[in-house]
């Protein structure tokens, strides 16, 4: 039997009528070792932790030391082995006017998709938030987009931008647009874009929704109260209470507009690739499957591990923080 | 006052039209003809061809090598979501129990370790990955496509959060009572955890259905193909032809999103808390 | 049933803090012990140690004549009951109270019968096929005792088992628990950290401080002869009056204010004097007294808790409700009442004690002289 170095014992909040669970979330994050009494057994929490061990060994650590490892090697091409080649494979793409510019339409993609899946989903949310009537129908039909899959979407998209029968194409031809998603390298990009915000919104509107729920309604009233006009008191009293969710919700987005609307670009260039828009994540794709380019696909992997690294070092510091807020 | 609410709903209904709409659209095609359509374009309104669409869908053989129905795909898929699913809950409680309620030697370091995966998506380790899955000869297998996508921590998170949040005193109580710990794990712990597994069970299964990358790396035998994975290859087909199977291609989509979409909407209040309480 | 005897038991975490100093203490068989003392001050850390829920660093807890300090809490024959009641949600209430008795094997149809008769005492039959959170906070506190009960333990444990309670329902179980442990007659040890509580209930009271053993005794030998300026502060509702004084000869000086006796002189020149609020009167003409100036008065009824300064430092005084008052009162009190503390160690000075004869020993002298 073991204890935690902590002398004071706790003293939990008064059990309320409306259950243990309620009390169960209000536990705020604690050290590592969580409890104050632990089972000690010489071989159980090995036993336990075995298979998600093994399972992040196999397919986490080797994969990932891996590509660390090939990214400074320059594989053969006729499969004779391979040579150390130092930083080389960094510098060739660092150096690619290609891989620079897929970069620039990474970092432009990910910003326009980011905004706007979020000031969509805030917008829907407060909206959502402030009608009585309806409530819970427009709640249900916002968030059936979540649970597609991003080439499904992708699918959508191509649909509604078809040449053909793509009703927003003969929209944008009212205006004397004449989209020609697939094979123009802009009208693809906005087409994704426009797909990759549509797949994230309803994730947006869940988080922000809850969070305006979360808000207390002593909260709401006490700034009835303190300032008239409505816009005013959304701009200084809830905006500031959501800002931790939309923080968590930057970072998210900025993730899947990364990764995961890989899916959504691979069914909308339909391999044609070269003369359409694509991602970093989409580019390590090609160059390891399609182009064989072993050393510059790892390096390209690694490149982007730093990237979400960092994206994920900023949200752990931040989680802390949020902890705070509550 | 009553303005203020018609914008709002205003702005909530073009919201849930922009949405639902394409979905909506995307199932009335479905039941149209594929001439139809190309003629015609895309349509609010049901068609005659609903059931012989889907039945052909469903059943026919099809595929590059010819073998492959909507069916098995659809199979293929719900293995990989729930196989998923089930895995995840399975591995991370094991995990987070060791973790939040014993004390051993190497707590902080395997925490790290275990932690440590959710920095890296699977997406940017793809190819060492799938060298690696190669070399067990795991591609185009069950197994191949579910277990490496186990090795990330989100599960094992979520659990680690909730058991932290059980009252210390319900351990206390048990070992009092007499309960080691395994009896602990079965007779309080899993009972207690039964709205957090659902909830994950659900995020799991549509995050799991959902794959799309990893199966199409994994899977080159078409008999593995899930719906999700199978999109592609229906579009490289459709993209040929000289009057697109839209209808069949519409079929398809339905079919791939319906599930998840099913089960989103029916466990939508487990789904919300799970996804908003524990994804921090 | 059985004597719990802890002795020379410490303490010590990982990082160096000692929670609990060398406290012993022995219980007898039945015995209802409370441990009081602020929140900090090792209470809880004993109790559970002797529950098995906290290692122990040192010194050795047997219960019975067994020593149990390398013994599983579920083999110590011990029952607890939770601050925060620790049932188990997902149990019906049988369940909650039948779970300890299924893991250790005990027949169903025995099962059956306590849990019957547990309930039937605690009042909280007609609940049993309920979950704790369809009870009130009332009810959920009997389940916690229930659960204790069926155990037919040697001991039961009570982490502050009413805090959790509003005022009203916290006396009611007060003198609940009291009655059942004097039908059931099994040692208990109570931790609480209302003095009330510790006054009421306790057979032998204990107070701890910064993990020592301030006092040990019958609440009301503690109450009158608190062995500490801690205890006095301690125990009692208003607490004790606490002045810092100085003598010159029979003379007590409380700034400008003087109060003489005849039975100082054993004592040292500078002094903390305790004085009971209740121990303070109006004083009638002519005889000693000191000048109050009053802040503010509290009606409790019964009483009349007057607030108010002596020279500048705060005083307490509980008088009748039928004095009139006005802005000064002239208290006195009689000096035998007065309890005389060390100005620096806080303790109790006991020769100053027997010279002025408090309480507690006018009742052990009559009771010498009737026996």
């Amino acid at each position: 039997m073991t204890h935690a170095p902590s002398l004071s014992p706790t003293s939990p909040a008064p059990a309320s009528a409306t259950g243990f669970f309620r009390r169960f979330r209000s536990t705020p994050a604690e050290p590592a070792s969580a409890k104050r009494v632990q089972f000690s057994s010489p071989f159980l929490p090995y036993l336990f932790l075995a298979p998600q061990m093994a399972i992040i060994f196999i397919f986490f650590y080797c994969p990932s030391v891996q590509a660390i490892r090939s990214s400074f090697y320059l594989e053969d091409p006729f499969g004779f082995g391979s040579s150390f080649v130092g930083l080389a494979n960094y510098t060739d793409v660092l150096k690619s006017t290609e891989y620079l510019g897929i970069a620039r339409f990474t970092a432009v993609f990910t910003a326009l998709v980011t905004f706007f899946s979020l000031s969509i989903g805030l917008l829907l949310a407060v909206k959502a938030d402030g009608v009585i009537r309806g409530n819970a129908a427009y709640k249900t039909l916002l968030i059936w987009v979540y649970a597609i899959a991003p080439p499904v979407a992708g699918l959508m998209g191509m649909m509604m931008f078809d040449q053909h029968i793509g009703p927003l194409v003969k929209f944008a031809g009212l205006f004397g647009w004449e989209m020609k998603v697939g094979l123009n390298y802009n009208d693809t990009a906005f087409a994704m874009i426009v797909v990759s915000v549509w797949k994230q919104i309803p994730y947006n509107f869940i988080f922000f929704l809850s969070g305006l729920q979360g808000i207390p309604v002593s909260v709401r009233e006490a700034a009835l109260m303190d300032c008239r006009s409505g816009f005013r008191r959304f701009r200084t009293v809830i905006l500031p209470l959501l800002a931790p969710t939309a923080f968590f919700l930057l970072i998210i987005n900025t993730t899947y507009a990364l990764f995961d609307t890989f899916g959504v670009i691979d069914v909308m260039v339909k391999d044609k690739a070269a003369n359409n828009p694509i991602t970093l994540v989409y580019k390590v794709y090609m160059d390891g499957f399609r182009g064989n380019d072993l050393g510059g696909s790892s390096a390209q992997s690694v490149i982007l591990m730093i990237i979400v690294f960092v994206l994920t070092i900023f949200q752990f510091r931040f989680i802390e923080r949020r902890v705070h807020y509550n | 006052m009553y303005r203020t609410k018609f914008f709002d709903h205003l702005i909530l209904l073009s919201g849930v039209f922009i949405m639902v709409g394409p979905l909506l659209v995307a199932l009335m095609t479905s039941s149209h003809e594929a001439a139809d359509i190309h003629r015609n374009g895309l349509s609010i309104l049901p068609g005659g061809h609903f059931i012989e669409t889907y039945e052909t869908v469903l059943t026919r053989e099809g595929g590059f090598t010819g073998k492959i129905t909507g069916l098995r795909m659809m199979m293929n898929s719900l293995i990989l979501g729930l196989g998923f699913a089930a895995g995840k809950i399975l591995l991370s409680m094991l995990a987070a129990y060791a973790l939040v309620y014993f004390r051993f030697r190497f707590a902080t370091v395997t925490f790290w370790m275990i932690f440590t995966t959710l920095l890296l998506p699977l997406e940017v380790r793809i190819l060492p990955s799938y060298e690696v899955m190669n070399s067990l000869h795991l591609t185009n297998t069950y197994t191949g496509l579910i277990v490496p996508l186990l090795a990330s921590a989100t599960g094992t998170f979520y659990f680690r959060q909730f058991f932290k949040s059980i009252p210390d005193e319900l351990l206390e109580a048990a070992r009092i009572d007499g309960a080691g710990p395994f009896k602990f794990f079965v007779d309080v712990i899993v009972p207690l955890s039964k709205t957090m597994m659902a909830a994950i069970f659900i995020i799991m299964f549509v995050y799991g259905w959902n794959q799309y990358l990893w199966p199409t790396l994994m899977t080159t035998d078409e008999g593995f193909f899930t719906l999700v994975r199978g999109i592609k290859q229906i579009l490289l087909v459709w993209v040929g032809s000289n009057i697109p199977d839209y209808n069949e291609a519409f079929a398809l989509a339905i079919l791939a999103m319906l599930p998840p979409v099913m089960i989103v909407m029916i466990f939508q209040r487990w789904f919300i808390k799970g996804l908003t309480e524990s994804d921090k | 049933m059985a004597a719990i005897n802890i002795t020379n038991v410490s303490k010590i975490y990982a990082g160096g803090v000692e929670a609990v100093k060398s406290v012993s203490i022995d219980i007898a068989d039945g015995e209802f012990i409370v441990l009081g003392g602020p929140s900090g001050c090792g209470k809880s850390t004993l109790l559970r140690m002797v529950a098995g829920l906290e290692a122990i660093s040192q010194g050795t807890v047997e219960i019975g004549d067994r020593v149990i300090n390398d013994v599983e809490p579920a083999e110590r024959d011990i029952a607890m009951v939770f601050q925060n009641y620790a049932l188990y949600p997902h149990m019906t209430v049988y369940n909650n109270l039948a779970y300890g008795l299924k893991n250790r094997g005990t027949p169903k149809a025995e099962i059956d019968a306590r849990v019957a008769e547990a309930a039937r005492m605690l009042e909280i039959e007609q609940y049993l096929t309920r979950k704790p959170r369809a009870l009130s906070g009332g009810q959920r506190q009997r389940v916690a005792m229930g659960r204790a009960i069926v155990r037919k333990p040697a001991a039961f444990l009570f982490d502050e088992p009413l805090s959790n309670l509003d005022a009203k329902l916290r006396v009611t179980m007060r003198g609940e628990i009291k009655q059942l442990q004097k039908r059931l007659g099994t040692t208990s040890l109570y931790v609480t950290h209302d003095q009330l509580e510790a006054m009421t209930l306790a057979d032998r009271l204990v107070v701890l401080n910064g993990g020592r053993i301030e006092q040990i005794g019958r609440p009301l030998d503690v109450y009158h002869t608190p062995a500490s300026t801690f205890v006095a502060s301690f125990i009692g509702s208003p607490a004790m009056n606490l002045l810092r004084a100085t003598r010159e000869g029979g003379r007590l000086h409380f700034g400008s204010q003087v109060l003489e006796s005849d039975r100082l002189s054993a004592l040292p020149t500078e002094l903390t004097i305790g004085i009971r609020a209740e121990d303070l009167r109006v004083a009638r003409a002519g005889e000693q007294s000191l000048a109050m100036k009053v802040d503010y008065i509290e009606e409790l009824g019964a009483q009349r808790l007057v607030h108010g300064r002596l020279d500048g430092k705060k005083l307490t005084a509980a008088l009748s409700p039928e004095i009139e008052l006005s802005d000064t009162i002239a208290l006195t009190i009689a000096p035998s009442r007065l309890h005389f503390f060390d100005v620096t160690t806080g303790k109790r000075l006991a020769k100053a004690l027997d010279g002025l004869g408090g309480r507690r020993e006018v009742a052990s002298t009559l009771e010498a002289a009737i026996g």
